[in-house]
C-alpha cells in the first residue's frame, strides 16, 4: 500500500520495489536520491522523519559493485521503508542526506570509514571509528579480516601539535 | 629549559582572558569510561565548540560476524551493549528468524520477554547509579550497583553467565528457565523495591543533584527525532515512541505498561524516564510470570536448533546432524531484513543480509547509543566542563556498542 503511493508519487525514479518479511523497500538511481529522500522525509503522507539506519554492503562480483541502504522510519505515521541506491564500485559516490536528517552526519561517515563511499556535499567527511592513517576500507570484501594494519610512529604532541579536527 | 616556539607566542599574547584554549579530554579520562575524546574549544570554563570523538573500542564486529557461521555471531552480540547482552541476543535471534520466515514457540516468546526486562531493569540501574556516582552521590551508586547484583544473579542461574551470556539461540533458547525462577524473581524485586525507595528520597529532593541535572543538555523535539535518537533520549523530549509499543515485537502487545515521558528534553528528564521505566518493566515481567505458558523453548527442526547431547553421544543421525550444523551452520534463504527491538538505549536494530550459504553475508548494528553520542556536541555547547560529565552520563553511551 504504501508502495503503491510510493510508486504514484515517484513514478520512472524508482526502478524496483517490492515487499519481502512484511519490510517494503524500493530501489532508486543515484541522480534522483536527494529529491526522493527529501520528498520521503517531508511530503505527508510519507513523513519519514527519522533517519534508523545508513549502511552499505559490498557485492564484488556484482555490478554495479556497492549498495548504499537507508532504513527510514517515521515516527508520525509509524511505517517504514528502505531505500536502496546501487553505485559502482570505480565511482562510488552518493549525495549528502545531512540536509534531511542531522542523523546522516556521523552514519555518512562511518559508511565512508568502512567502505570507502563518498558523500558528496557532507561538510567534514572524515573517518570516525577508525583512526585517520587507517590504510583501507575494512567492510569491503576484498578486506582480509585478518590484515595487520602498520604501526603508527609515535608524535611527540608538543612538537607536533595535534590538530584540531574542527 | 627553552619553551616551544608555539608556547611564547601564546604567552606573550595580548590578553588571554580573551584566548580560545583549546583541550583534549579524555580517551583516558574516568567519566568518558575510557573511550571517548572531547575536543573541547573553552572561554574559560564555557565550552564554545565541542568535537566527539569515537572508536577507541572499535572491535570490527560487523566483519568478524561475516567469518562464522550465523550461530557463532551470537557470542559477538553480547559484546555490544553489555550492560544489557539479553536484548542484544534476542534482537538479533529475531532478524535471523525473521529471515527464515520461522515462529518460535509461545513459552520461548514469553521467556525472551521477561529476560529482555530483567536487562533492561540492569542496564538502567548501572545508568543511574553510575551517573549519580560521577556528580558525587557515591551512596546511590552503591545502593543501585547491589540492586543490579541480584538481578545478575537472577541472570546467571538462568544462563551460567553474568555478562558474556550467549543465551539466545535461531529458533529458540539454550536453556529454559530454572525451577526456582519465580521465587528468586520475587526475592530479587523485594531487594529492588527497598533500593529504588531509598535513591528516590536520596535523589528527588536532593538540591546538589537537581542543580547539576535540570535545564542542562537540552535537546528539542524536533532535533532529538531529527538527530535519530530513540529510547530514553527521545522519549524525554516528549516524544512517545517506543518500538514495544509502535511494533510490537514477541508478545509485548499482550502487556499493560505505560510509556514514561520527560518535557524539556533535559538531563533531569533523561533520569526520570530511565527511573520510571524500571517500574514499568517490573511490571511486565510480573504479568509475564503470571501468564507464562509451559512447554519447549526451542522449535523441533533438526536443520535450525541443535539435537540434545544424549542423541548426539548415542545415534549416528544425531551426530550427523550436530555435525552439519556445527560445521555448516543455517542455511538461511537468501535475503535481507532491519529488524528493530527496543533496547535499553533505544532502538536496537539488525540489518542482515543473506546469500543463502551457512554464513551471514552482512551483519550491520544499528546502536542506539551512536546517534545520542552524535547529538552531545549540540547539547554541550554553551555549557561548562563539569556539565560533560552529567550530560555524557546520561546519555548512556556503551563503548561497545557504540563503537563495535
Amino acid at each position: 500500500m504504501l508502495i503503491e503511493k510510493l510508486k504514484e508519487r515517484f513514478g520512472a525514479a524508482i526502478s524496483e520495489a517490492g515487499a519481502a518479511h512484511g519490510q517494503e523497500f524500493i530501489v532508486v538511481a543515484r541522480d534522483s536520491l536527494l529529491e526522493i529522500l527529501r520528498a520521503l522525509a517531508t511530503e505527508p503522507g510519507f513523513e519519514f522523519n527519522s533517519l534508523s539506519d545508513l549502511t552499505a554492503v559490498d557485492w564484488p562480483e556484482r555490478k554495479p559493485r556497492f549498495e548504499v541502504v537507508y532504513n527510514l522510519n517515521s515516527l508520525t505515521r509509524n511505517h517504514r521503508v528502505r531505500v536502496k541506491v546501487p553505485i559502482p564500485g570505480d565511482d562510488a559516490w552518493v549525495a549528502s542526506a545531512i540536509s534531511v536528517w542531522r542523523a546522516a552526519d556521523w552514519l555518512e561517515r562511518e559508511c565512508y570509514d568502512m567502505f570507502g563511499i563518498d558523500f558528496r556535499g557532507h561538510p567534514d567527511l572524515r573517518r570516525i571509528l577508525l583512526y585517520d592513517t587507517f590504510e583501507g576500507h575494512p567492510l569491503r570484501k576484498d578486506y582480509p579480516y585478518q590484515k595487520r594494519q602498520p604501526i603508527v610512529p609515535e608524535v611527540d604532541s608538543i612538537v607536533n601539535p595535534i590538530p584540531m579536527s574542527r | 629549559m627553552a619553551l616551544p616556539a608555539r608556547w611564547k607566542e601564546k604567552l606573550e599574547a595580548a590578553d588571554p582572558a580573551d584566548e580560545i584554549m583549546e583541550i583534549q579530554m579524555g580517551p583516558s579520562h574516568p567519566a568518558s569510561h575510557g573511550t571517548i575524546k572531547f575536543n573541547l574549544k573553552l572561554d574559560g570554563e564555557r565550552i564554545v565548540d565541542c568535537d566527539v570523538e569515537v572508536g577507541y573500542l572499535h572491535r570490527g564486529f560487523e566483519k568478524m560476524c561475516e567469518q562464522g557461521t550465523w550461530t557463532q555471531a551470537f557470542p559477538y552480540t553480547d559484546r555490544l551493549n553489555y550492560a544489557s547482552p539479553c536484548i542484544n541476543n534476542v534482537a538479533f535471534a529475531l532478524a535471523v528468524e525473521n529471515l527464515l520466515d520461522l515462529e518460535i514457540t509461545e513459552r520461548c516468546k514469553y521467556v525472551r520477554v521477561i529476560m529482555s526486562e530483567v536487562s533492561r531493569i540492569a542496564d538502567h540501574l548501572t545508568c543511574l547509579g553510575m551517573a549519580a556516582g560521577e556528580i558525587g552521590a557515591q551512596t546511590v551508586m552503591f545502593y543501585m550497583l547491589e540492586a543490579r547484583e541480584f538481578l545478575y544473579d537472577l541472570i546467571e542461574a538462568v544462563t551460567g553467565a553474568r555478562l558474556t551470556i550467549t543465551w539466545c539461540r535461531v529458533g529458540g533458547l539454550a536453556h529454559d528457565l530454572p525451577a526456582d525462577f519465580a521465587e528468586r524473581i520475587r526475592a530479587s524485586f523485594k531487594c529492588l523495591d527497598s533500593v529504588l525507595a531509598d535513591c528516590d528520597q536520596l535523589l528527588s529532593r536532593n538540591r546538589v543533584f537537581i542543580d547539576r541535572m535540570s535545564g542542562l543538555g537540552i535537546i528539542p523535539r524536533e532535533d532529538a527525532i531529527s538527530y535519530g535518537l530513540t529510547g530514553p533520549l527521545l522519549r524525554a523530549s516528549g516524544v512517545s515512541y517506543d518500538v514495544r509499543k509502535a511494533n510490537p515485537y514477541l508478545v509485548y502487545d499482550r502487556f499493560d505498561f505505560e510509556i514514561p515521558l520527560g518535557e524539556r528534553g533535559d538531563n533531569y528528564d533523561r533520569f526520570n524516564v530511565r527511573f520510571r521505566e524500571i517500574a514499568q518493566s517490573r511490571r511486565i515481567i510480573e504479568q509475564a510470570m503470571a501468564s507464562l505458558p509451559e512447554g519447549p523453548v526451542s522449535i523441533d527442526d533438526p536443520k535450525i536448533v541443535m539435537p540434545p547431547k544424549e542423541r548426539v553421544y548415542n545415534s549416528i543421525e544425531g551426530l550427523m546432524n550436530h555435525f552439519k550444523l556445527v560445521m555448516e551452520g543455517i542455511k538461511v534463504p537468501p535475503g535481507e531484513t532491519y529488524t528493530a527491538v527496543e533496547g535499553a538505549n533505544g532502538e536496537l536494530g539488525f540489518y542482515v543480509v543473506s546469500d543463502g550459504s551457512g554464513r551471514p553475508y552482512r551483519v550491520r548494528v544499528r546502536p542506539p547509543c551512536f546517534f545520542g553520542m552524535g547529538a552531545l556536541s549540540q547539547m554541550l555547547i554553551g555549557h561548562m566542563i563539569p556539565d560533560i560529565i552529567t550530560t555524557f552520563g546520561m546519555i548512556n553511551m556503551i563503548g561497545g556498542e557504540c563503537d563495535r
